[in-house]
């Protein structure tokens, strides 16, 4: 077995992506359509409802539903993680979806999709899944371990959310990589750079700002701030607004009503919004359900007014980042551009203008593609964690906790305990005592944020210290560990330190799932991959075989197989009978060194026909390797099928 | 609280049997990792307690003991290193953000040394009530001027006058905050390189330099925020 594959995923709002490292170049593994972009969409077939388990679909073809069943479509779930009730709400009246009617405050969410519910880690584990198939039959064996992406500005439970997802998709994550700080490993793998770098990060539906400090392979993060509510979804849905109230004023057809109907608008929103990065004007052309058509022209000037409300909310975020860190626009050495959003014209003036990058004469970095930056990234990361490559082994990223952990005081002030920005893994020692003789509980409010009062931060969670010894009030004395592991997550112990008795904590999570309800919703088709996969590799190891024994049968008909001796050729024949034979069975692993031992046996004919077809450069290789060289995509389903003899 | 002085227990290593000193972050016989050690944050650095630091070489050691001690060195180690990995390193970033800025540097020594030191915030009347003295009339009239230009700006006017008044006091404050960071840099000296007599008469001046610069920043943020408004 060959050693296990880490790989890095981006989970994104609008797309998703799985990538890896291959020597020192990081690179995208594209799906079976050949696209690297996995869309974040998850549909519900139709069919499912005839009992047992529902069949997903994700990714493109999900995306052809949208038009066809809307109500059994989801997209943008990524804004949904970690979220509690009210804000699910709020957020709902952007989108077609619905709230499952049984929901109760305080239960994670769960959305009404066609006749079944899912709560958003589920939705986002079936992406995670695709991603894995994805990536497992790019390598041909099983992916269990992998780094997921969050925004950097992600909170406690949008953190663990995303990792109950991957393991809901049967995935061991690793390391969840802050968004911004994957891309800056992207970019830094290939130089030795020193400086600081910022990194602007505008997503589907998230903005991240971070500034980093790179140094002897340090990535060292000074500051993050954003706002998890912002990104291209928002310039979406102002279009979609505009022409849906015209259609309305205009035609007298209130589209709101069919939610097919609003997910075309939509569609032709996107593409005048992408259009508009080029272009000078977009046109909306929409036939409507009576038959009439709504016409519209949006100049590009009208689009920048339109959108930059939303623009200017990413500049607060970049000037407090810049306080944080403790410097000015003028010492930022580098911009990286990360983000589908940050095509977009007037974003880019907006980032040119906050960091004074024309009037210095600096340009900020978009060479590696936007939507790809944060996925390759993340495959660094995986390569690190892996710690199997030369290219990585220097580098280490220092990443920091992008809100402030606190506890809630007396009058419901919030009394911080570990700071913004500081370095993760993070911890902080408290001391509790009781208030009542004989008191037994103390119960300890955790919160996550910047404001003052308790009920304007989020609430992460409430712990009850149980299991406190009767002792007189004021006397216990109960030590409390916090801790932020490298995930930005938070960890709890406690310990009474007068007895020194462990204090049992029950933590109740305000927003997110228990481990035994993650444990109830892994993905079925985990508990079957075994099998599943077994047969995959089976019916892959038999193409390659055939792909090859194919390619012997027309051997004879090469000019090159005459140069061979009667020997070479008898090697050969033995190694294909061999094969022919072993093909029958079902051990795939057999097949695959059969399959090898013919590739082998036919290494010096490779050679001669390589001469003899292309330049002596290709010598020393063998028919199959000399094949994947000549295959031009990494795309090929299998590398032999381009090794063609003619 | 963590202790001052590194003690001298030896402690089995758990890999390799061989007793050492407990405040070392990897076995010297065998290099494993070892759980956090009881010593202060100047001993994650291998340092003395002192205030004057050399700020490059802290640095380069934080990075340094991270290359060996963080979690991603151990993704893939036994879950026992793996814990030690996380509460080490949580250890050494602890001790390196209170160790490379100055005033929370000063602090940690002074709490070490057992100085009761409120860094929380506190009430209005807490905050009237420990006005320096010498400040008393200034920080009167002061306050007096930022009640008039709070007004001011909720009814929409600008006083041109007022806000001059403000800058004024800014920029004094300021100032007296540099002097204070200036008796702070000797205060260091004398606690670095005296003998017990210089070093508490030098605990004892910072602490009231760091009371006296809590409060002048403080009111140096409160006039910020209102011109800044």
């Amino acid at each position: 077995m060959a050693e296990v594959r880490v790989v890095g995923i981006d989970l994104g709002t609008t797309n998703s992506l799985v990538a890896t490292m291959e020597g020192d170049t990081p690179f995208v593994i594209p799906g079976v359509d050949g696209s690297n972009l996995v869309p974040s969409v998850v549909a519900l077939d139709p069919i499912s409802a005839q009992g047992g388990r529902p069949t997903v679909t994700v990714g493109n073809s999900a995306r052809k539903a949208l038009i066809q069943t809307p109500e059994r479509v989801i997209y943008s779930v990524k804004r949904l993680m970690g979220r509690g009730l009210q804000e699910i709400q709020d957020e709902l009246k952007l989108f077609p979806f619905h709230l499952a009617g049984d929901v109760e405050e305080g239960e994670v969410p769960r959305i009404q999709l066609g006749e079944l519910r899912f709560t958003p880690p589920e939705i986002s584990a079936y992406i995670l899944r695709q991603l894995k198939r994805n990536a497992e039959r790019f390598f041909g064996s099983p992916v269990t371990q992998a780094v997921i992406t969050v925004p950097a500005y992600f909170n406690d439970a949008q953190r663990q959310a995303t990792k109950d997802a991957g393991r809901m998709a049967g995935l061991d994550v690793l390391r969840l990589v802050n968004e911004p700080t994957a891309a800056a490993l992207a970019y830094g793998l290939d130089r030795a750079k020193e400086g600081t770098i910022a990194v602007y990060d505008l997503g589907g539906g998230t903005f991240d700002i971070s500034i980093l400090k790179l140094r002897d392979g340090i990535f060292e993060v000074q500051s993050t701030n954003g706002d998890t509510h912002l990104g291209g979804d928002d310039i979406d849905n102002l279009l979609l607004a505009i022409a849906l109230n015209e259609i309305h004023a205009e035609h007298g057809v209130d589209l709101r009503l069919h939610p097919g109907a609003v997910q075309a608008v939509r569609k032709a929103a996107i593409e005048a919004k992408i259009l508009l990065s080029a272009e000078a004007a977009a046109h909306f052309d929409i036939e409507l359900p009576n038959g009439d058509r709504y016409q519209r022209e949006i100049p590009r000037a009208v689009f920048e007014l339109l959108i930059e409300p939303v623009l200017k909310r990413t500049e607060g975020p970049c000037k407090q980042a810049l306080v944080d860190a403790g410097i000015t626009p003028e010492q930022i050495d580098e911009v990286v551009l990360v983000g589908g959003s940050t095509r977009i014209p007037a974003v880019r003036q907006l980032v040119d203008d906050l960091f004074h990058l024309g009037a210095r004469g600096k340009r900020p970095h978009t060479e590696l593609n936007p939507d790809e930056v944060v996925a390759l990234g993340a495959a660094v990361q995986a390569d690190i964690l892996s710690g199997a490559s030369k290219s990585t082994e220097e580098m280490l990223l220092l990443d920091v906790t992008p809100l402030s952990l606190g506890i809630e005081a007396l009058g419901g002030t919030v009394a911080r305990i570990i700071q913004r920005n500081s370095t993760i893994p993070a911890s902080a020692t408290e001391h509790f005592t009781t208030g009542v003789d004989g008191q037994t509980n103390v119960a300890i409010h955790v919160l996550q944020g910047e404001r003052e009062l308790a009920a304007d931060c989020r609430s992460l969670a409430r712990f009850d210290l149980k299991g406190i010894p009767p002792m007189s009030a004021g006397l216990p004395r109960i030590e409390v560990k916090f801790l932020i592991d490298a995930d930005g997550i938070l960890h709890v112990t406690a310990r009474e330190q007068r007895s020194g008795q462990a204090a049992q904590i029950e933590v109740k999570p305000t927003y997110g799932l228990t481990d035994e309800q993650v444990e109830s919703m892994i993905l079925d088709s985990f508990d079957n991959a075994e099998a599943d996969f077994a047969k995959r590799l089976l019916i892959e190891a038999r193409n390659e075989a055939e792909t090859i024994l194919a390619a012997v049968e027309r051997a004879p008909e090469s000019a090159a197989w005459a140069l061979l001796t009667g020997d070479e050729q008898r090697i050969i024949y033995a190694a294909r009978d061999v094969l022919k034979t072993i093909k029958q069975d079902e051990d795939a692993a057999a097949i695959r060194n059969a399959t090898l031992a013919l590739d082998q046996a036919t290494r010096r004919f490779a050679e001669l026909m390589m001469e003899a077809a292309v330049s002596s450069a290709l010598t020393g290789k063998t028919m199959k390797s000399a094949g994947e060289d000549l295959a031009e995509a990494v795309t090929a389903p299998h590398a032999m099928a381009a090794a063609e003899f003619k | 609280m963590f202790k001052l002085l590194d003690s001298a227990v030896p402690v089995a290593c758990w890999s390799c049997s061989i007793g050492h000193n407990d405040s070392t972050l990897f076995c010297p016989h065998c290099s494993k990792i070892q759980p956090p050690p009881g010593g202060d944050y100047f001993s994650v650095f291998g340092l003395e307690p002192r205030l004057n630091l050399d700020l490059p070489a802290l640095e380069h050691e934080f990075h340094r003991l991270s290359r060996r001690l963080h979690p991603d060195r151990f993704a893939r180690a036994e879950e026992n290193e793996k814990q030690w990995s996380l509460a080490d390193t949580a250890l050494l970033n602890d001790a390196y953000r209170t160790l490379k800025d100055p005033l929370r540097r000063t602090e940690y020594l002074l709490k070490l040394l057992g100085a009761e030191i409120d860094a929380g915030q506190e009430s209005k009347e807490e905050k009237v009530a420990r006005t320096p003295a010498d400040l008393l009339e200034e920080v009167f009239e002061l306050n007096m001027q930022l009640e008039e230009m709070r007004a001011a700006r909720s009814s929409g006017n600008a006083d041109a006058a007022l806000e001059v008044a403000l800058e004024q006091a800014k920029r004094k404050f300021s100032g007296l905050l540099v002097a204070v960071d200036d008796d702070l840099g000797d205060a260091w000296r004398a606690w670095d390189d005296g003998d017990i007599a210089a070093r508490q008469a030098a605990q004892k001046k910072m602490v009231a330099l760091l009371d006296r610069r809590r409060y002048l920043s403080n009111l140096v943020r409160d006039v910020t925020e209102v011109l800044g408004a």
